[in-house]
């Protein structure tokens, strides 16, 4: 790889004791103007180190969560922390040790790639010749070392997307927070995206991602939530949201309301066997549970009906 | 909790000060960058207006023999004021406009370790130091220009004074229209905002002359450049009379205040939710 010297250069991550939470959240919520309940309540730890992913669809809470975490967004009650601080309380510190992608392209037009690497350097206190140094370093992390003077204009979508990636890390972050990094980037450059991600995270970056991507999270992420209505319906690894293959499922959905439409979408999903109602709630038996959390999710979606629970149990266990 | 374990990894804090002098300065360090690169098609935009008002109005007219005498007299302070008002709208207003909907750059600069307040601060400062440039540019060319020299009487004391407010005035409204504003409005801004603004400014005549048109004068109160042009009026060319000072002071103290605080209060409100 091109970045030798991340190694040396890195906060002494190993003298730090591992499985420290560096994102815990205490009953978020955000209630916007309007009484959308965007976010309701949500507990989350997430480990330093850890590379986590957030997956639901478009209006789930993912990026309302992500904006609470950065200071962008003003929560309406409960608590967050970020490596131990405050968010609500301590907002320029909480800057510091972020590294955010938005879901917009904000990098600065007039300037080049490697100007853009620089001044976000110098907004967080690095000195010139760190500020230099850093941009450099950067701009072969992110493989753009031969746009350094291209303006902004003249890179690539994939290029550009990379290059925000990099602004982000100039400072050295304590966690990487992505908002639906790969949305609209062609296949080529979805990859060449999470080479850099997986090698971000090999080196122990802290990593909070969001997708509605399956596939993407699955690729990255050693955590996954499923996300809905503002709520995490589950959690666990890529592995066991999929359950384990050919493995008999049952899911126990609480839904509202649950019409026959969408008892009849539940069962045309590919592995489901059949759909009855319990005492329980809804539950869906099926063969093969890859993907099952995520499909039902968005079927939900589409039937408009509101998922307030999703668990999953082995029926030979 | 965390708290205990996590102070191990804070960086060092910087002291209060620094921590907001450092990245404030940073992006200026940015935009004297922009600034740099741009620099002849700044100086070519501020300057081609005045250019073309004087040489039309002061060098064409008097030589075909028309136009009105002592109007290159009372060009000067009206010119300046008008091009630093509108040097406001133009540098910061427009690019503001842009930056919170197309280019969306305001959301990257809103994740700097720096208070919210503290980045519209930034954008007003360095608003107000191009202000400043803008009347360095402007004044050379109404003086020289004209066939006729213009007959300057200057008060040094109000000069001083009222130029800082005037580019102050310049930033604060620009940073108000800027948030104010969405961008299908622009044209809009120049229709309804710029053209009133500086037609009805006191810039072509002193507003001292308007008493012929009693309600026009009292309604022009309500144009910031009025206190503008009048305070300079005062400081430059006072043999036309122009608005009491203390008139002239508080009108703009008022707007610099006004327009601050609406800006920095909108400003706040579209970044955050």
């Amino acid at each position: 790889m091109t970045t030798p010297q991340i190694e040396e250069q890195s906060p002494p991550r190993d003298s730090i004791p591992k499985q420290r939470l560096t994102i815990e959240t205490s009953r978020l919520t955000k209630v916007f103007p309007g009484g959308t309940r965007a976010v309701d309540a949500l507990d989350l730890e997430i480990e330093d180190g850890e590379f986590f992913g957030l997956l639901g669809p478009n209006g789930a809470g993912k990026t309302t969560t992500i904006g609470m975490l950065t200071t962008r967004v003003v929560p309406t009650s409960g608590e967050m922390w970020i490596a131990g601080i405050n968010v609500r309380a301590r907002q320029q510190e909480v800057k510091r040790i972020i590294g955010v992608v938005t879901q917009f392209n904000t990098l600065d037009r007039r300037l080049t790639a490697w100007e853009n690497l620089y001044h976000h350097g110098r907004y967080f206190g690095l000195n010139r010749s760190e500020s230099r140094r850093e941009a450099t370093r950067v701009l072969e992390l992110v493989r753009l070392e031969e746009r350094g003077n291209s303006l902004v204009d003249a890179l690539s979508g994939g290029m550009q997307q990379r290059l925000l990636i990099g602004r982000a890390l100039v400072h050295r972050p304590e966690v990487l927070f992505l908002d639906e990094p790969t949305t609209g980037i062609d296949p080529q450059g979805r990859l060449a995206l999470w080479d850099i991600l997986l090698q971000l995270h090999r080196e122990g970056q802290t990593i909070l991602l969001t997708t509605h991507y399956m596939e993407e999270a699955e690729r990255l992420c050693q955590r996954v939530a499923i996300m809905d209505h503002g709520k995490i319906l589950a959690m666990g690894s890529p592995d066991e949201l999929k359950g384990s293959v050919g493995a008999e499922t049952i899911m126990t959905l609480q839904a509202e309301p649950i019409t026959p439409a969408f008892i009849a979408a539940l069962k045309g999903i590919s592995g489901v066997h059949s759909v009855e109602e319990g005492p329980r709630g809804l539950q869906v038996f099926a063969g093969d549970s890859r993907r099952l959390i995520p499909q039902i999710a968005e079927t939900a979606l589409t039937q408009d009906v509101e998922l307030s629970d999703i668990f999953r149990e082995h029926a030979n266990p | 909790m965390t708290t205990e374990a996590a102070t191990l990894r804070v960086r060092p804090r910087y002291p209060l000060p620094m921590a907001f002098i450092q990245p404030f300065m940073a992006m200026m360090e940015r935009d004297l960058r922009v600034l740099r690169r741009d620099l002849v098609p700044f100086l070519v935009r501020t300057a081609m207006q005045p250019f073309l008002f004087v040489f039309v109005f002061t060098y064409v007219q008097p030589k075909i023999g028309a136009g009105a005498p002592g109007f290159q007299d009372v060009l000067v302070p009206g010119l300046i004021a008008s091009t630093v008002i509108f040097q406001g709208i133009q540098a910061v207003a427009i690019p503001l406009v842009m930056e919170f909907s197309q280019t969306r750059e305001i959301e990257d600069r809103v994740m700097a370790p720096l208070p919210v307040w503290g980045i519209a601060a930034q954008k007003m400062t360095f608003a107000f130091l191009q202000s400043l440039l803008v009347v360095l540019v402007v004044f050379p060319l109404v003086y020289i220009v004209p066939v006729n020299t213009p007959h300057l009487d200057i008060s040094p004391l109000v000069l001083v004074t009222i130029i800082p407010l005037g580019a102050l005035l310049s930033a604060s409204m620009g940073l108000l229209i800027g948030t104010a504003v969405n961008p299908r409005q622009i044209t809009l801004v120049f229709a309804l905002i710029v053209m009133p603004l500086t037609f009805l400014g006191a810039v072509y005549y002193p507003w001292s002359q308007l008493e012929a048109i009693r309600w026009l004068q009292v309604i022009t109160l309500l144009n910031p450049l009025v206190y503008l042009s009048e305070g300079l009026r005062g400081a430059l060319t006072p043999q036309y009379g122009h608005m009491n000072y203390v008139a002239v002071y508080a009108g703009l103290i008022v707007c610099c205040v006004g327009c601050t605080w609406g800006g920095v209060h909108m400003f706040a409100k579209r970044v955050l939710s």
